[in-house]
């Protein structure tokens, strides 16, 4: 029981994953919710590759996680930076008004 | 050994109950707040895996900078998140449904995940062993030399973020006065000094 193996990190990280699609579908309306859903959904691939690369004594799966982070990291701060000129620009973030573009 | 695997148990616990409490939490601060301690004891498996450089840069990236970025946007906008969160229950069964079918198939294939023999000897990059070389050593010296073009792909990746977030929030409010250089430059003698005759004995 007290034996941590690969597949106690990879169930780990396979329920972190399936909390964030469960956040997902949970707060549809509130986008704030929905990008950090996304970045627990990028922490669970995190934790698979560090787990994979740990155990299969890989160091490539570490430096992966790390281009992962940065790409995380990126694409956090744009969708923070979306939102806030589109709250300036409509005054509000629910994800229903969000159909301006739509043809 | 016991120790390593209590530990494992008490950071997974806190990081799904953490996670859980992201999306179940009525205040988006309290959200941002337990998403920071997820990825702290996220950090502390990291650890637990010998992973010691990944777990500090997730510390340092995420608690310092992408949690503190949520938690100002979130202070900022002023949102009444009350009126965002009617309707969730109406959501809960089909996203209940969806994440449990999903869940029992990731365990299902992860759970009895099994290496084959000879899996070992096709390592691409093998860690060295760690009384010799410490993890942050191993990870630089083949960060900066087999996959130095990803290293600057990512730190493009982060300039192009960069110049994007600032371009999306950059705002000139009207009314304000701002420096124009090519006005500056264009200045000339006639524009910029004005000749006064004056007599003696007399002002201006």
């Amino acid at each position: 029981m007290l034996e941590i193996g690969l597949s106690h990190y990879l169930t780990v990280a396979a329920i972190l994953f399936t909390i964030g699609i469960f956040g997902i579908f949970l707060n549809r309306k509130n986008v704030i919710i929905i990008l950090m859903a996304i970045e627990l959904m990028l922490l669970a691939v995190n934790i698979n590759l560090v787990a994979f690369s740990a155990f299969l004594n890989d160091l490539v799966g570490q430096i992966f996680a790390m281009l992962v982070l940065t790409v995380a990291a990126g694409e956090a701060a744009i969708g923070l930076a979306i939102l806030v000129a589109y709250f300036r620009n409509r005054g509000t973030i629910a994800v229903e008004d969000i159909n301006v573009m739509k043809g | 050994m016991a120790i390593s695997g209590i530990f494992f148990y008490l950071f997974a616990s806190v990081t799904i109950a953490a996670g859980v409490m992201v999306i179940s939490a009525r205040n988006p601060v309290h959200s941002v707040l337990f998403l920071i301690l997820a990825f702290f004891n996220s950090a502390g498996l990291f650890v637990l895996l010998g992973a010691e450089f990944v777990a500090m840069i997730l510390v340092i990236v995420y608690v310092g900078a992408v949690a503190v970025l949520f938690l100002f946007v979130v202070m900022m906008l002023d949102v009444d998140f009350a009126e965002l969160r009617e309707g969730m229950l109406q959501y809960l069964p089909v996203g209940g449904t969806i994440g449990i079918i999903l869940m029992i198939e990731l365990i299902l294939v992860l759970g009895v995940w099994a290496f084959s023999p000879e899996a070992g000897t096709l390592a691409a990059a093998p860690t060295p062993p760690p009384a010799d070389v410490t993890n942050t050593e191993a990870i630089g010296l083949l960060l900066y030399t087999k996959y130095v073009y990803l290293f600057q792909a990512a730190g493009v990746v982060l300039l192009i973020a960069m110049v994007g977030a600032i371009v999306l929030t950059l705002r000139h409010k009207p009314g304000v006065k701002r420096q124009v250089i090519a006005d500056q430059v264009a200045r000339g003698p006639q524009t910029a000094i004005e000749i006064k005759k004056v007599k003696p004995g007399q002002g201006i």
